[in-house]
């Protein structure tokens, strides 16, 4: 359905007379995403993996790589031409508060996409505005509402209710309960995951929270400073992890109850600027294993498994240990 | 160590005056803080736990918020009523408080030795006159400060500008200022709310660490129940401004006793297990300027009864364990009820 | 896919008008609270409705309508203020309460000419420099500081200066040097909110610049717009003024404000009234609009708003 190949996203943060500064968002991603399946894109703020959603919908330029949506090159899709794209692919942003105009109401804002893409107009509009609405759990008295006047939980769902609108393959889902409490955070969850089986949907889902892709996603992938550092299925990559900084990542997560997980040894120092990532292999910093080799050579992307692929030297060593 | 409470809140009850009406933001919460525990106060958006929180340093503005009863109890001294003056002696000597977004908190403007000198200057005011500091005691005790609590180069970071420090190393910066006056208690309000997970594990393990070199009490205000039960040793659950249960964290846990928390667990996803299935709590918050009579979680509670338009108190269940749920009433005053 | 249900298909068909705007009646409502308990706001908000009543239905009950225009009447000149001509006449015995109310008219005209043209260049310049950004923000904005260093009344005195007195070419050179303002802060607004999550969201959905802009960004900035444009109600009144005193504006006799007065100010001491009372007109009316325009603050920006 999606597939990414050596994607790269560099943005120009240069300020005048100061000399070049790049921020190198993401750096030479791969990723395939087959047709209704969930994958998880997890990582730390700084790693890229929103950086990654906007580019698979060509809302940020790529630097280096392409995207194949459906066996389609849409890497260099000029803006008149992205139509076709739009319908097959939407996006469920962050923070209900901010995406959604706070001068529209919700029949209007549903109704964006409609209206950009279809001829339905008036009564037949509003009718599938609220068969939208319907499916995502809010009744038509929404309709003329303004989002301030909307719970977070019922924000979300108009999102989702906006994007989709044109019955698309693909959704992007970024972050999309995070600024939620838990027991809407709950709702929406069970929510998508029926709506994922129920039509069928494709999932690019990012998250920073694991506990959250555990429960949603089939397969999960791990970005680190704009690279993929494991990808694999998810309760392979959640009970083996190989690559050291997703073990770190999922022992430095406190667990709902009282017992914690042991061999809890946090990490040390921050994640380092993606302006200046390290030489080598960009975990190194932090590594509790790191060796000569980590600091001069890049570690390649290679399969431990058929469906279990890491970027580090040593991982049959530390699986070892 | 006495089990006399460091911290008392007793039948708080506070409100917001607002264009749309009388906010009851909070209605009757009651709590101990035993000294040496670390207290965590779980809930959810608009549960009262920050208002809660910020009124025992009387953080919250008043107008708008209007105290209507109760005691905020620290060593016996009644918060509420002591006055601006001595409320400003107490904080950061007797209590000090560290927030969510440490970028907020730290002035943009003054470089992070500015701000925790004179911090510390300002604490010497309350003392013995023979133990004050002078400001370079002050530098010193601040460059001791920030190697407590494991910031890289102090001295360095003396003269660094809060922006050119990342969010964790700030959080950092705002506990060696808060503890800077040797408090007995600290008030976590999110405190790890805005960090990644691998920097929230570092801070959780610093707070903890020197809880027991600073001999602290610690109440952390957090919306996550891993975050808590990986520092606490007690839990109180709020919801709608209102405690529904207060339990050690092996008993909240394991034998959740309000319906509310039971939701609540079974809403959270593990990340240590695989894929269950999760359910969420129906319905949404009640109106805080209209609340129902009674148990404010009853229109979202499976097991709501006629009984639940009374306040249920906080039944002892078990353990220490205190449930406000007429499901824990004793047998006798539940005849002919359920 | 779930069946939309009958209930619902009905519900929408039977909502009237009320039901639909429902939250646009309670947030206006809300605004009109707010507004009510600000006094200087009320007090501003009266004397624009008496001003703009006035502008309305005034000229049609003045006393002697011909004055209006400039008819002479030599043997009742400069009588004072008396029951029938309550403002008193000028130096060819016209009325001055029939010209002030009639100035009142054309002095409204004039602003809204002047404040609408501005908006016009001013708004659309400044959503799309604040939204392309690049070269095309740095050569509309460089234009814009170019007309902004100069101040705004000498430019438009040298504009007519070139175009020749008159009302037309008055307006004409107040609204050229008025954009501006409405671009800096269209430009600004715009600025801060092409980076909220729902314009992306409407990128992502395919909606094109031209549709992002006017759609999703103007209603966004309508609030500060409205609030500038009710105190530059009041400024271009006395920008308009000043070129009529001038004597580059309107023209004796046209009932302008600040050419009654320019003629005017030759006779006072003596003669108070001819000058006293058009001049109380321009400082009732452009105190009423800035009034109203910060009380249109207080509930438009919430972050004035104490």
């Amino acid at each position: 359905m999606l597939e990414l190949r050596n994607l790269s996203v560099h943005f120009d943060v240069s300020k005048r007379g100061k000399g070049k500064t790049i921020v190198r968002a993401v750096n030479g991603i791969n990723l395939n995403i087959g047709r209704g399946e969930a994958v998880a894109l997890v990582g730390e703020s700084g790693s890229g993996k929103s950086t990654v959603g906007k580019a698979a919908l060509r809302l940020v330029d790529t630097t280096d790589g392409h995207i194949l949506l459906d066996g389609v090159d849409i890497t260099h899709l000029e803006r008149g031409r992205q139509m076709p794209l739009r319908r097959k692919a939407q996006m469920v942003f962050q923070d209900p508060h901010s995406a959604l105009n706070p001068r529209m109401n919700i029949l209007r804002s549903v109704a964006e996409p409609l209206i950009l893409h279809t001829a339905l107009r008036g009564q037949a509009l509003t009718r599938r505005v609220i068969e939208l609405l319907e499916i995502v759990g809010l009744q038509a008295q929404f309709l003329y509402r303004y989002q301030h006047e909307l719970s977070g939980g019922q924000k979300q769902r108009v999102c989702i209710a906006r994007a989709i609108a044109l019955n698309p393959d693909l959704l992007v889902l970024d972050e999309p309960t995070s600024a939620l409490d838990v027991s809407v955070q709950a709702q929406i969850l069970e929510f998508l995951k029926t709506l994922q089986s129920d039509l069928g949907l494709t999932f690019l889902f990012i998250s920073h929270n694991l506990a959250v892709v555990r429960y949603l996603c089939s397969r999960v992938a791990v970005m680190y400073l704009g690279r993929i550092v494991e990808e694999g299925a998810t309760e392979t990559v959640f009970t083996t992890p190989k690559h050291p900084y997703t073990q770190a990542l999922l022992s430095a997560v406190p667990w709902p109850e009282a017992t914690q997980p042991k061999g809890h040894a946090p990490l040390v120092g921050d994640i380092p600027s993606p302006v200046n990532p390290p030489s080598g292999c960009s975990f190194h910093t932090r590594c509790p294993f790191a060796r000569e080799r980590c600091r001069a050579e890049a570690p390649t992307w290679r399969a431990l498994a058929p469906d279990h692929l890491v970027a580090c030297h040593f991982a049959e060593d530390l699986a070892a240990s | 160590m006495t089990d006399q409470p460091l911290l008392s809140v007793r039948d708080f009850r506070l409100e917001f005056d607002t264009f749309d009406g009388v906010y009851r933001a909070i209605d009757g919460v009651n709590f101990d803080l035993i000294p040496g525990e670390s207290l965590g106060i779980v809930g959810e958006t608009g549960c009262g736990k920050s208002v809660t929180a910020k009124s025992i340093l009387g953080l919250v503005p008043t107008p708008p918020a209007r105290v209507v009863s109760g005691q905020i109890l620290y060593n016996g001294e009644d918060l509420l009523t002591v006055g601006e003056e001595r409320l400003r002696a107490l904080r950061g000597v007797e209590i000090a408080m560290i927030f969510q977004d440490p970028m907020t908190y730290l002035n943009p403007v003054f470089t992070i030795g500015q701000q925790l000198v004179d911090v510390i200057l300002a604490h010497q005011r309350w003392r013995p006159s023979e133990q004050r500091l002078n400001r370079a005691q002050a530098r010193d005790h601040a460059i001791d400060m920030l190697s407590r609590v494991h910031l890289p180069n102090p001295e360095r970071q003396l003269d660094a500008y809060p922006h050119q420090l990342s969010g964790g190393m700030r959080q950092r910066v705002l506990i060696a200022q808060a503890l800077s006056g040797n408090p007995r208690l600290l008030i976590a309000d999110e405190p790890t709310t805005a960090l990644d997970v691998t920097i929230q594990a570092q801070i959780l393990d610093l707070i903890a660490e020197l809880m027991g070199e600073f001999d602290l009490s610690v109440i952390l205000i957090s919306h996550d129940l891993g975050v808590v039960a990986s520092l606490c040793q007690r839990v109180v659950v709020m919801y709608a401004g209102q405690v529904v249960e207060d339990a050690s964290v092996t008993r909240l846990f394991s034998e959740p006793g309000h319906p509310y928390t039971q939701g609540l667990l079974k809403a959270v996803p593990h990340p240590g297990r695989a894929a269950s299935t999760l359910s969420g709590i129906p319905g949404t918050l009640p109106n805080l300027y209209d609340p129902p009579a009674g148990c404010r979680f009853q229109s979202r509670c499976a097991h709501a009864m006629p009984m639940c338009t009374t306040v249920p108190p906080l039944y002892a269940v078990a353990d220490g364990q205190r449930v406000a749920c007429h499901l824990h009433a004793p047998e006798a005053s539940r005849a002919g009820v359920a | 896919m779930a069946e939309l249900t009958k209930e619902a298909h009905e519900l929408t068909v039977s909502l009237d008008w009320r039901e639909r705007h429902v939250s646009t009646i309670r947030m206006l409502r809300l605004y009109a609270r707010t507004f009510a308990r600000n006094g200087s706001a009320m007090l501003g908000l009266g004397l624009v409705l008496l001003f703009l009543t006035t502008a309305a239905i005034g000229p049609y009950f003045v006393p002697f309508p011909d004055d209006a225009t400039g008819s002479v009447h030599i043997e009742r000149k400069l009588q004072p203020p008396d029951a029938v001509h309550w403002f008193g006449t000028d130096e060819v015995g016209n009325d001055v309460f029939t010209r002030v109310i009639v100035g009142a008219r054309v002095t409204l005209q004039i602003a809204c000419i002047i404040t609408g043209v501005a908006m016009l260049i001013g708004i659309p310049l400044g959503m799309i420099a604040g939204y392309m950004g690049g070269w095309v923000q740095e050569v509309i904005m460089r234009i814009t500081d170019v007309f902004l260093s100069v101040p705004g009344l000498m430019l438009a005195i040298a504009i007519v200066g070139a175009l020749g007195p008159g009302i037309v070419n008055a307006m004409v050179a107040l609204s050229l040097v008025w954009w501006p303002g409405y671009v800096r802060l269209v430009q600004a607004k715009t600025l801060s909110l092409k980076n909220e999550i729902y314009v992306d969201a409407a990128r992502s959905m395919g909606a094109g610049s031209l549709r992002i802009v006017f759609v999703h960004l103007l209603p966004n900035c309508t609030s500060p717009i409205i609030v500038k444009a009710s105190m530059d109600m009041g400024m271009a009144i006395l920008g308009a003024a000043s070129l009529g005193f001038l004597g580059l504006g309107a023209q004796p006799p046209f009932p302008e404000w600040g050419a009654m007065i320019s003629v005017a100010r030759t006779y006072l001491p003596d003669w108070w009234w001819y000058s006293f009372f058009p001049g109380t007109a321009i400082v009732i009316t452009v105190l009423g609009f800035n009034l109203l325009g910060d009380g249109l603050r207080d509930i438009l920006d919430p972050k004035h708003r104490e």
